[in-house]
């Protein structure tokens, strides 16, 4: 069941939206995709649902083809939200449920054990427009995964929400992957990516910039970010040898440098300068990897 | 369950318990009822039984009693009364309401009958015309008799000519048949001019509804939008069966309680006692062909608006092509055999009215009629498939604008480049 992209590029008359993008995305695994408005994320994703046609490539799951009879294993988050606003959460819900082949019956205890999670049961039997556009999203989200999909393909869900539902909703995610399902979803924020993907995607005007495992990617990229707090001057370090940057902080300095060898030979230089209060190296961050390979920043 | 049928029932049962549903519905029952009790409800509405009171002022002292008599062959529901007192108190009995109208009768120089009515209005045309026709009669008849005519000759002259008319075309249809067709041809074209009108009007709102909520994304990854499509029109479809068949059975029980009252007005003309079986399956057959022509195109149109604001203006062009196609047939029912109105029933737009008119009130060889239905059905296969590749790539697209080019562009987002 792996979904696999093979050179898929989509173009819109002139514009190139997609452009030669090959993705291998494993089995119940978590797949992230990063990107700006207008990298292509969407249109990548409505090509994998089989929504748009690729001007060219081929997109597989399992080797076929991803159409309206594998629909029942498929769920879908669209980044635009959208219910029927006259239609009762209940109502609703079961509808869309049985439309992805689900039974009535099967789909009520699903859809309860879910409001019961969100902690909205109480919200069973209102109106999607009495809601707050918080629970409308709970809804939503529902409805992508009521019918208890294999693939879950989730674009951009956890814009708009408050820290306390983010954190619910990445829970009930995590959850459904460690149930099995595959699941791909995009988002502005390079941390939940960090946070939860195993493999990931940076996109950029319609072209895959960064593409592979998390730690590849990190390890790949070799530099690592250095803080430094002391009590005493550290602007020499700037021109130090293997430092390829450095920020000025409140407190000291960040650096980026090479690698930990750099590191080591920092912390002799400067012990015995003075009081070192922090001497930290961290893993880079997703962002700094982007605005390295992307030359620009991103968020 | 196939997810066609759900998404049949779902919008089936949905407009069905909808509040506009209901009070459409229960509305035009009213206004059904209404029609067919028309009788009933003047009369209640007619004070004194719809009687008339006139008052006489008979100058000459001879014209009352051949003016009464003449006026009872005409309208037996028109109370004359001769009336003793003056003018003046005549028309103080007017301003009472008393009586509706005076009415002086006198002879002129020439010896002939003349009249002046006076009445608080004059709006009442019909009464004034029952009272005009009277006297005139009265003074044919005095004229008449003046010039010494006798009333064997007098009937003579004013006896109406024998005039039939005859079709020599074998099966042509007769004088009767020729009513009776019309009327119902002209009932059953109001039927699909309304039915098309509106439910082509629910079903681009629906989708148009759908799509501006965009659960439409959702909807299209679960199920492919041609079936889609097809759920929504068959569900109107039904939809609209179904209020048809509540009209028709109220329409006729109340009906079949009035035939009495009813028998010598439009229903006595255009006898509905036997209607022929062909012309009800022709009608059937080009009331449905008409709603799948209208609905699914309307169904495309409205799968190109973002808003639902704009999908009026989106339909007109469709909307307006109906009501060519009824004035078309309107001026078709006078005259059904003009070679425009022939030419018009094989446009496909227009066929379901203007070629059921034909088979209605003509008698036009089968292959006519069949050849009709068939560019009618093959119009509806080249918009469904055209149409839901419009509606698929429609569908996806967001945006100010929503012009027909719309359409390009909608199925370039369906095209493999």
């Amino acid at each position: 069941m792996v979904l696999k992209l093979e050179h898929v590029t989509k173009r819109f008359g002139q514009f190139t939206a997609v452009d030669d993008l090959s993705l291998t995305i494993p089995e119940k695994e978590m797949f992230g995709f990063l990107g700006a408005n207008g990298a292509g994320k969407t249109t990548t994703f409505r090509m994998i649902l089989g929504l748009l046609d690729s001007t060219a490539g081929r997109i597989t799951w399992d080797d076929r083809p991803i159409d309206y009879s594998t629909s029942h294993l498929v769920g879908y988050l669209p980044e635009e939200r959208g219910l029927y606003p006259k239609l009762k959460v209940l109502d609703q819900i079961i509808y869309l449920a049985r439309l992805r082949g689900m039974q009535k019956n099967e789909a009520l205890i699903e859809l309860k054990s879910w409001l019961e999670r969100f902690k909205i049961s109480e919200y069973e039997n209102k109106k999607v427009e009495e809601l707050s556009k918080g629970n409308q999203q709970k809804i939503q989200f529902i409805a992508a995964v009521v019918h208890r999909p294999k693939l879950l393909i989730l674009d951009e869900p956890f814009s708009g929400l408050d820290p306390v539902n983010v954190e619910m909703l990445k829970d009930a995610v995590l959850t459904l992957k460690q149930k099995g399902a595959t699941i791909v979803f995009s988002s502005h924020q390079m941390h939940h990516v960090e946070e939860m993907c195993e493999h990931l995607c940076i996109m950029q005007k319609g072209k895959p910039v960064v593409h592979g495992a998390l730690k590849e990617i990190k390890r790949e990229f070799g530099k690592k970010n250095l803080i430094i707090h002391a009590e005493f001057p550290l602007d020499s370090l700037k021109n130090y040898p293997g430092v390829v940057k450095a920020t000025p902080t409140m407190e000291g300095i960040l650096l980026q440098i090479e690698g930990e060898r750099v590191a080591e030979s920092i912390l002799k230089e400067i012990v015995g300068k003075g009081f070192i209060r922090k001497f930290a190296l961290e893993e880079p961050s997703l962002n700094d990897i982007f605005i390295e390979k992307v030359g620009n920043s991103y968020e | 369950m196939n997810s066609f049928w759900i998404i049949l029932f779902h919008t089936y049962l949905n407009k069905l318990k909808s509040k506009s549903f209901i009070v459409t519905t229960l509305l035009t029952v009213v206004l059904v009822l209404a029609l067919t009790n028309i009788n009933n409800i003047i009369d209640i509405f007619d004070k004194n039984g719809g009687k008339e009171n006139v008052a006489v002022l008979d100058e000459s002292g001879a014209l009352y009693e051949p003016f009464k008599q003449q006026l009872k062959t005409i309208n037996k529901d028109i109370n004359l009364k001769l009336y003793k007192g003056s003018e003046k108190e005549a028309e103080k009995a007017v301003e009472k309401g008393d009586v509706t109208g005076v009415i002086q009768l006198r002879y002129n120089a020439e010896k002939l009958p003349e009249a002046t009515y006076k009445a608080m209005s004059i709006a009442d045309s019909s009464l004034f015309t029952d009272l005009q026709t009277a006297l005139q009669q009265v003074k044919t008849m005095q004229a008449a008799s003046q010039i010494n005519l006798d009333p064997a000759q007098l009937q003579k002259l004013y006896e109406p000519v024998s005039f039939e008319k005859f079709a020599l075309e074998k099966n042509a249809k007769t004088e009767e048949e020729l009513n009776q067709a019309r009327g119902l041809v002209y009932v059953l074209l109001f039927i699909i001019y309304f039915a098309v009108i509106m439910y082509a009007n629910m079903i681009a709102m629906e989708v148009a509804t759908e799509k501006s909520s965009r659960v439409m994304e959702i909807l299209i990854s679960s199920v492919s939008p041609i079936k889609q499509m097809f759920a929504k029109i068959l569900g109107i479809g039904l939809l609209s069966l179904t209020q048809l068949a509540v009209f028709l059975i109220v329409g006729y029980y109340s009906l079949s309680k009035n035939m009495e009252s009813l028998k010598d007005g439009f229903f006595g003309v255009y006898g509905f006692g036997d209607i022929p079986v062909e012309t009800i399956v022709y009608a059937v057959i080009f009331f449905i062909l008409g709603y799948f022509l209208y609905a699914t195109l309307a169904a495309f149109l409205g799968s190109l608006v973002s808003r639902i604001e704009d999908v009026q203006q989106m339909i007109t062009p469709m909307t307006l092509l109906v009501v060519a196609g009824f004035m078309i047939a309107m001026f078709g029912l006078g005259k059904p055999d003009a070679p425009f109105i022939t030419a018009t029933s094989y446009i496909p737009f227009f066929t379901p009215m203007i070629m059921f008119l034909r088979v209605g009130m003509l008698t036009i060889p089968a292959w006519e009629a069949i050849l009709g239905i068939l560019i009618l059905v093959a119009t509806i296969a080249v918009l469904a498939i055209f149409g839901a590749r419009v509606y698929r790539g429609g569908v996806l697209m967001y945006g100010k604008s929503n012009s027909y080019k719309d359409i390009k562009k909608a199925l370039q987002l369906t095209k493999n480049e």
